[in-house]
């Protein structure tokens, strides 16, 4: 178990270089760098275009750039960002929490509804509530992030007046963050209303962001039951005299569930991705954002950093789904 | 009073391409303490049979009988929760393939104990008790640490061993077993068929023993039940069911065993079980039938009595001879 840890630990570092790479040479090819942005369209002398660049290390040749960047990294220096002169590990711990909130949410209510409707499909298979739940679900999966979050605001905030816009709470609270969660935050302030105004804050935007995982996870859990449900040890289980809850619920989706359990890690991949989408359409101050404002002001240390670390937790969680993996999966358990 | 009695079921499934027939009315009893072997190729419909009984089938099947009552009940009337009190508890089953038939994710002790919580309601300490007795009865060495064991860490002859400790589990009136050894080393074969003979002799259960193995029937069974295309072709006790077959199917069948064979080829029965589409319009068997005429061709057989074993056959055989039969010598059938 525990080499199998370091191994998978060790994996992880060429993934890392690749990805420093990639992100390092894609936001160079952008047309611009940080100073031109700056400046704007009034343009600048070349002098002092020459004398930002060179303060910025700019000057050098790309593959130096590069070296020099990975030797700061090997030393924990994310660097600072060029807009706001703040470290990025600083901006990133403060603008973290909010994503991983959205992101957490996402999930439970991808998880929670999308499990129970895979395996509602599954016993029901060929029959209206089937077919209905898995055409929810292709059209849910299909429904592009931006387009799909205006939809919903235009009908529940703006016709129905339900739920906020933007942000994570009404301006009218204020607190100081303690965990940076705004449900466990507003909890703890104790000032009422703001706990329900954080949830209806949440609401929107955490539909919008669990909608491709809840589609994704519900066809998942149907094709793993259906698969399932017609092993030898599930007629086994009913011939015990056992309800059809403890055939279904216990004997087959204990089994189904291994690997929906995969397809759930490989979700949060696509969760950041999604998060990103989301943040922006909701106004919601998470690293989303910030990525989507460091592109425009080519702010190279904030997205290289900023990409790194996302990408440092997506492994991170991917590398704690394995490990449950073998947790549901008494074969993989032992063969280690 | 049989412990088990069935008249004419019938086993109809919704296909693609319409109905298809798998049990075409069987009648059957199986008395307590007692072994019954059901055999025939396969898709001659014993297992589909047996399944019905237990009442696994899947929802494409449609069961109808005249009877089928066990232990007195009559289990067409029962509701699924009531028939659910019985299946497990009172007649429980054993399957072909042990090393699937167990739930990967469970441990051992789980499984057996599972029928003990939901049938008896037996404690936690009391399950892990019985579990072990149990185990100990299949012949489990180290009971106790094979408890906590994982399906994958057992061979087969050792699953299959849990699967009839699970059978035993909650102490039933009838076993039915299909195929339990078809799928073991021939060397575990024995040992798993001489156990629950055994143990099955010792609980005075019934046992309806399905397969397709004349050698399992020889040494085990007391009465056997013959069956093809879906349909019984013949019953009778085992030693005159050996010596004197009286359908022409049940005497190509002996004749097919190798310690039978006599020349220098094994006999066959060429051709095969007619399928869904390809069923003869009267006599299912007529196409491999050596004996077969125009009569078999045109009109369904009727049911000879107890003298003729129940053959379902209008020229039932004596000492291998068809009785009033046009030419008695048959024909060679085209392989």
């Amino acid at each position: 178990m525990f080499s199998f840890i370091i191994r998978r630990v060790l994996l992880v570092i060429p993934t890392f270089l690749a990805i420093a790479f990639l992100t390092f040479v894609a936001i160079r090819l952008v047309p611009g760098d940080p100073v031109e942005a700056r400046t704007g369209e009034r343009g600048i002398s070349p002098e002092r275009l020459a004398h930002f660049r060179h303060e910025l290390g700019l000057d050098q040749p790309v593959w130096k750039q590069f070296l020099d960047y990975l030797w700061q990294i090997a030393h924990g220096d994310f660097g600072t960002s060029i807009s706001t002169q703040t470290p990025i590990l600083t901006e990133f711990t403060t603008l973290f929490p909010a994503t991983l909130e959205l992101a957490i949410c996402a999930m439970l209510f991808a998880t929670i509804l999308g499990i129970p409707a895979g395996v509602i499909a599954a016993t029901r298979r060929g029959t209206f509530v089937d077919y209905t739940l898995m055409g929810a679900a292709l059209t849910g999966f299909s429904m592009p992030i931006f387009w799909w979050g205006l939809l919903l605001i235009l009908f529940f905030s703006v016709d129905l007046g339900w739920t906020p816009v933007s942000g994570r709470i009404d301006l009218l609270y204020y607190f100081e963050p303690v965990t940076g969660f705004m449900l466990i935050d507003s909890w703890l302030s104790g000032q009422e209303g703001a706990f329900s105004s954080a949830v209806s804050h949440l609401i929107l935007p955490t539909i919008v962001l669990g909608t491709i995982p809840l589609a994704t996870i519900a066809r998942m859990t149907r094709s793993a039951m259906l698969e399932i449900l017609g092993e030898d040890y599930v007629r086994t289980a009913r011939a015990k005299g056992l309800s059809p809850f403890r055939v279904v619920g216990i004997h087959a989706l204990r089994n189904a569930l291994i690997p929906v359990v995969t397809v759930i890690g490989l979700q949060v991949g696509a969760l950041m991705a999604g998060a990103v989408l989301t943040e922006y359409i909701f106004s919601w101050p998470g690293i989303g954002s910030w990525l989507i404002e460091s592109i425009q002001r080519r702010d190279y240390p904030v997205l290289q950093g900023g990409i790194l670390l996302v990408s440092g937790i997506v492994i991170v969680i991917n590398i704690l789904v394995d490990l449950l993996y073998g947790v549901l999966n008494p074969r993989i358990r032992h063969a280690r | 009073m049989p412990l088990l009695e069935i008249s004419d079921l019938t086993v109809d499934f919704k296909t693609g391409g319409g109905q298809f027939r798998a049990v075409d009315g069987v009648s059957l009893t199986v008395d307590r303490g007692e072994i019954l072997a059901i055999v025939g190729e396969s898709g001659s419909g014993k297992s589909v049979a047996m399944l019905a009984v237990m009442g696994l089938l899947p929802w494409t099947a449609t069961v109808t009988a005249r009877t089928l009552a066990f232990d007195g009940r009559d289990l067409l009337t029962l509701t699924p929760r009531e028939r659910r009190r019985l299946v497990g508890k009172d007649m429980a089953m054993i399957f072909q393939e042990p090393m699937s038939s167990l739930n990967p994710c469970f441990t051992v002790g789980y499984q057996i104990g599972e029928s003990l919580k939901v049938h008896l309601g037996l404690s936690k300490s009391e399950r892990r008790q019985r579990a072990i007795e149990l185990l100990d009865a299949v012949g489990i060495p180290d009971p106790e640490r094979r408890l906590s064991a994982f399906p994958h860490q057992l061979s087969g002859g050792m699953s299959q061993r849990v699967m009839i400790a699970i059978a035993l589990a909650c102490r039933p009136k009838l076993i039915i077993a299909d195929e339990p050894t078809t799928a073991l080393d021939v060397t575990i074969q024995a040992q798993i068929l001489e156990l629950l003979v055994s143990l099955q002799r010792e609980t005075d259960t019934g046992l309806v023993l399905i397969t397709h193995d004349m050698g399992v029937v020889a040494e085990t069974a007391e009465r056997v039940s013959v069956h093809y295309a879906g349909q019984k072709i013949e019953e009778q006790p085992v030693a005159p069911l050996f010596e004197d077959p009286h359908h022409p199917y049940t005497a190509a069948l002996l004749a097919a065993l190798p310690e039978r064979a006599t020349g220098k080829r094994l006999p066959s029965i060429p051709g095969v079980v007619p399928g869904q589409f390809d069923r003869p319009p009267a006599c299912l068997f007529e196409p491999r039938c050596r004996f077969a005429t125009e009569r078999c061709r045109t009109k369904a057989p009727p049911r000879q009595g107890a003298i003729a074993g129940f053959a379902l056959c209008h020229y039932p055989l004596t000492h291998g001879r068809p009785i009033g039969h046009p030419h008695p010598e048959g024909r060679e059938v085209a392989a």
